[in-house]
């Protein structure tokens, strides 16, 4: 039996994991679509646009399933933290209030550019797919906003637990603002174009290295290089910002217990007793890293008393996964890079295909990561040294059977979205010239592109 | 007019939007679970989907503008609502996944095995969702949320004004879904659907109408301030709702689809402004009013701002949306090689 308050936390984190996934394909995913149609649009080849046919017929699937596991979200925001939500809510409010309308515009012209496929002439139908792109990545930024909000609370003052003097748009762009929103917009590419290309590796690798198949493969993965060099960049940034604005989140990254001038940077390792065992050190490299010189202080975790602290070796192996991953895709993004510049061709070893079928979920796995150490990090506080997740959360008793309800509800999504997506991945190709008008379910021509 | 109160009639815009078309999309679920077996039952089925299939996501949004506008102006009320009502939420949180995602998966499975399993999770959770919602409603109305704080988590919603509300939107959703369908289904040439479906749409308007009656009884016993507000300065606008109501079945009767849809739409809106109006000044019964649950104005005067200009790119797009597959001519039915006679070639 699991207290509620950490019920309250995992069905935060379950739903909020399971939907960061398909929201990063929301935003990738239309942009590859638009890419293979107007790719079939301007060269005429009809390879380029059964691909995109077919892509677009998964972008529906999951961009329902995303717009439903979103809302699930705003309605635990109240379930779960009311605290968080009576207090702060009209602080925070702003950004989702605008995210909400940058997804009715996505809503609408996934609508059109689904259904309207056939109906509309052939550019005024890529045309329609603009919008989605453009809102998808606007609704991600100002999300993102709202977290970046929690862990730099801006724009409000405190009098007597009543927030007063809100400024919105101060509240928006905080200064974990610019850092997190352009992190996540990264990620959500590389997730999208790595995890695309993996379904396309396996392929390759089954012996399917057939045009279409490259080609597929091609697109979604340079996608996702494209992403991964900035991504590396900007999680320096990133872990700069937090360096200087929240310590005890750095502290808790790299297992930092006490404060240390010229910090070692330390990898992996078992956190015992208040300290960290086994792991690999790098002298100075922490303070170096963190504020570009090597005698630099870093603080640790002891500037804090123990309630304060957040679970240190979750936060710190979280990170360290996140970092490695992001490097190693940033290593076969370069494999990619030059065979394509210097060949200009994809890459003929089975073990780039190999890693290519790896990089898809281990790009997921570096998102959640990611999450981990932002929300994990924050911990105890649920508003960073504002208010404790222990203040937010409902008191109701036995909150924690609305956690034991929704886990069987994601094991049956995960896998019923995973069968039915593979299902369209073996259904008869189409090419969107509707024989039933307005209806995207199009009779299938038994056309085979390859 | 205040700021809060502009955005609580826009909150109320997006609730009576979701009711109207994003319940009229869990009617069609309601309409698939009853279409019965066979080639009857999936031509039904067929052109509901084909109905829905384009509109329902935008249609689902209002209810998330719905949430972010009422924790946004309201935040501590919309805190209590929240915290009070956990168990019809995550049911309602629960019926919304399944709703969607079954009915997304289901058009992909077109013809496969598990079609029909999806087809029956889509169908029972567009029953079950509008009814969780609904008794978040009838909790609302009568007076079960305490402001800034916890309400019952049971008796907040079963008590007889929620099961009673729940059990409303249910119908509402039914007769909404199945009145909009005649227009649908003559619009694409299947006139045999849209008798099919006028009968049901008289049945369940009438079904709804009685059931409101009983309602009234229902309220008056138990959400007296409700009662008093329905009856005083409600008034007006329930007795527009009713009429709406009998000139939609009336026109049902009469085979006038388009007017009927209207007048069924306007029924419905009339009957929520109803309950708005016998509420007003007060958001949480008894007496919290709109001005003291309200956010500051700098939020108020940012949200609304945002609003203005997102409606300026909103309304062009909903428009479109709604004009390009309302325009469609018939449909060549699946299982037809050829295209059928009243199709428009755009091959």
């Amino acid at each position: 039996m699991i207290e509620d308050l950490v019920a309250a936390r995992m069905q935060m984190a379950l739903s909020l994991g399971w939907h960061i996934v398909v929201a990063c394909l929301g935003v990738g995913f239309p942009a590859l679509v638009l890419l293979a149609e107007w790719r079939g649009i301007r060269t005429g080849d009809r390879g380029w646009t059964l691909l995109a046919r077919r892509w677009a017929k998964a972008l529906a699937v999951v961009f329902a399933v995303g717009a439903v596991s979103g809302t699930i979200l705003s309605f635990e925001m109240g379930l779960l933290w009311p605290g968080l939500m009576g207090t702060y809510g009209e602080v925070i409010g702003l950004p989702f209030a605008i995210e909400g309308i940058a997804f009715f515009i996505e809503a609408i012209f996934l609508g059109i550019y689904l259904f309207a496929w056939g109906r509309l002439p052939p550019r005024a139908h890529l045309l329609s797919g603009i919008p989605i792109v453009l809102a998808g990545l606007a609704s991600a930024f100002f999300v993102v906003t709202a977290n970046a909000w929690m862990q730099q609370p801006e724009g409000f003052r405190l009098v007597d637990g009543r927030v007063v003097d809100v400024s919105p748009w101060e509240a928006m762009f905080n200064r974990a603002t610019p850092h997190q929103t352009v992190h996540m917009l990264l990620a959500a590419l590389m997730v999208t174009g790595f995890l695309v290309a993996s379904v396309y590796a396996v392929a390759i690798l089954r012996g399917k290295g057939d045009a279409y198949h490259r080609r597929a493969f091609a697109l979604a993965f340079s996608l996702g290089a494209v992403a991964a060099p900035a991504q590396v960049a900007v999680g320096d940034w990133a872990a700069h910002s937090v360096a200087e604005h929240q310590p005890v989140k750095l502290a808790a990254m790299e297992a930092l217990f006490r404060t240390e001038q010229g910090a070692a940077l330390r990898l992996g390792g078992i956190v015992v007793d208040d300290e960290l065992r086994y792991a690999v050190e790098i002298p100075n490299a922490l303070s170096l890293l963190a504020y570009w010189d090597p005698d630099a202080t870093v603080a640790g975790l002891e500037e804090v008393p123990p309630d304060l602290r957040p679970p240190v070796g979750i936060v710190h192996w979280a990170f360290d996964i996140m970092v490695a991953v992001g490097l190693a895709l940033l290593a076969l993004s370069a494999w990619f890079a030059v065979v394509a510049w210097r060949r200009r061709r994809l890459p003929d070893s089975s073990w780039f295909y190999r890693a290519a079928v790896v990089a898809g979920p281990a790009a997921v796995v570096a998102l959640e990561a990611g999450w981990v150490v932002t929300e994990v990090g924050r911990q105890p506080w649920i508003v960073y040294g504002q208010m404790l997740t222990a203040d937010a959360v409902n008191p109701m008793s036995g909150l924690r059977y609305g956690f034991y309800a929704l886990l069987p509800v994601y094991v049956l999504l995960t896998v019923a979205l995973i069968y039915v997506l593979r299902r369209l991945a073996r259904a008869p190709f189409d090419d969107g010239a509707a024989r039933r008008v307005s209806d995207y379910r199009v009779v299938p021509d038994g056309e085979d592109p390859r | 007019m205040s700021a809060a109160d502009v955005c609580l009639a826009l909150l109320w815009l997006g609730i009576v939007a979701y009711v109207l078309f994003g319940g009229a999309d869990f009617g069609a679920g309601i309409w698939d679970l009853l279409a019965g077996r066979g080639e009857p039952g999936r031509r039904r089925r067929e052109l509901l989907e084909h109905v829905i299939g384009p509109v329902w996501e935008t249609n689902h949004v209002w209810l998330i503008f719905a949430v972010v506008i009422g924790w946004t102006a309201f935040p501590r009320a919309f805190a209590s609502v929240a915290g009070t009502l956990v168990v019809p939420l995550t049911l309602a949180a629960a019926g919304i996944i399944f709703r969607g995602s079954s009915f997304a998966f289901r058009k992909s499975l077109h013809g496969e095995r598990f079609e029909g399993l999806f087809g029956i999770l889509f169908a029972t959770s567009s029953l079950l969702t509008p009814f969780f919602l609904g008794t978040v409603a009838g909790a609302v109305a009568s007076g079960r949320i305490p402001y800034d704080g916890y309400g019952d988590p049971r008796t907040s919603w079963t008590n007889t004004t929620s099961l009673f509300s729940g059990l409303m939107a249910v119908l509402v959703c039914a007769y909404l879904a199945a009145t909009y369908l005649t227009r649908d289904a003559t619009r694409t040439g299947r006139d045999d659907l849209a008798e099919y479906f006028r009968g049901r749409a008289l049945f369940v308007g009438w079904l709804t109408g009685a059931l409101a009656v009983v309602g009234l009884v229902v309220i008056a016993q138990d959400a007296e301030a409700l009662f008093i507000g329905l009856t005083g300065v409600a008034l007006p606008v329930a007795a527009g709702s009713v009429l709406s109501g009998v000139a939609g079945l009336a026109l049902l009767h009469a085979r006038r689809y388009t007017a009927a849809r209207l007048t069924a739409a306007g029924a419905v809106a009339l009957l929520l402004a109803a309950w708005a109006a016998a509420q007003y000044p007060y958001i949480l019964q008894p007496g919290v009013t709109i001005a003291e649950a309200a956010a500051g104005e700098a939020v108020l005067a940012a949200v609304l701002a945002s609003l203005a200009v997102g409606a300026a790119l909103l309304v062009p797009s909903l428009v479109w949306l709604y004009v390009l597959f309302q325009r469609e001519e018939r449909v060549v039915e699946a299982g037809d090689g050829e295209p059928g006679p009243g199709e428009r070639d755009r091959r």
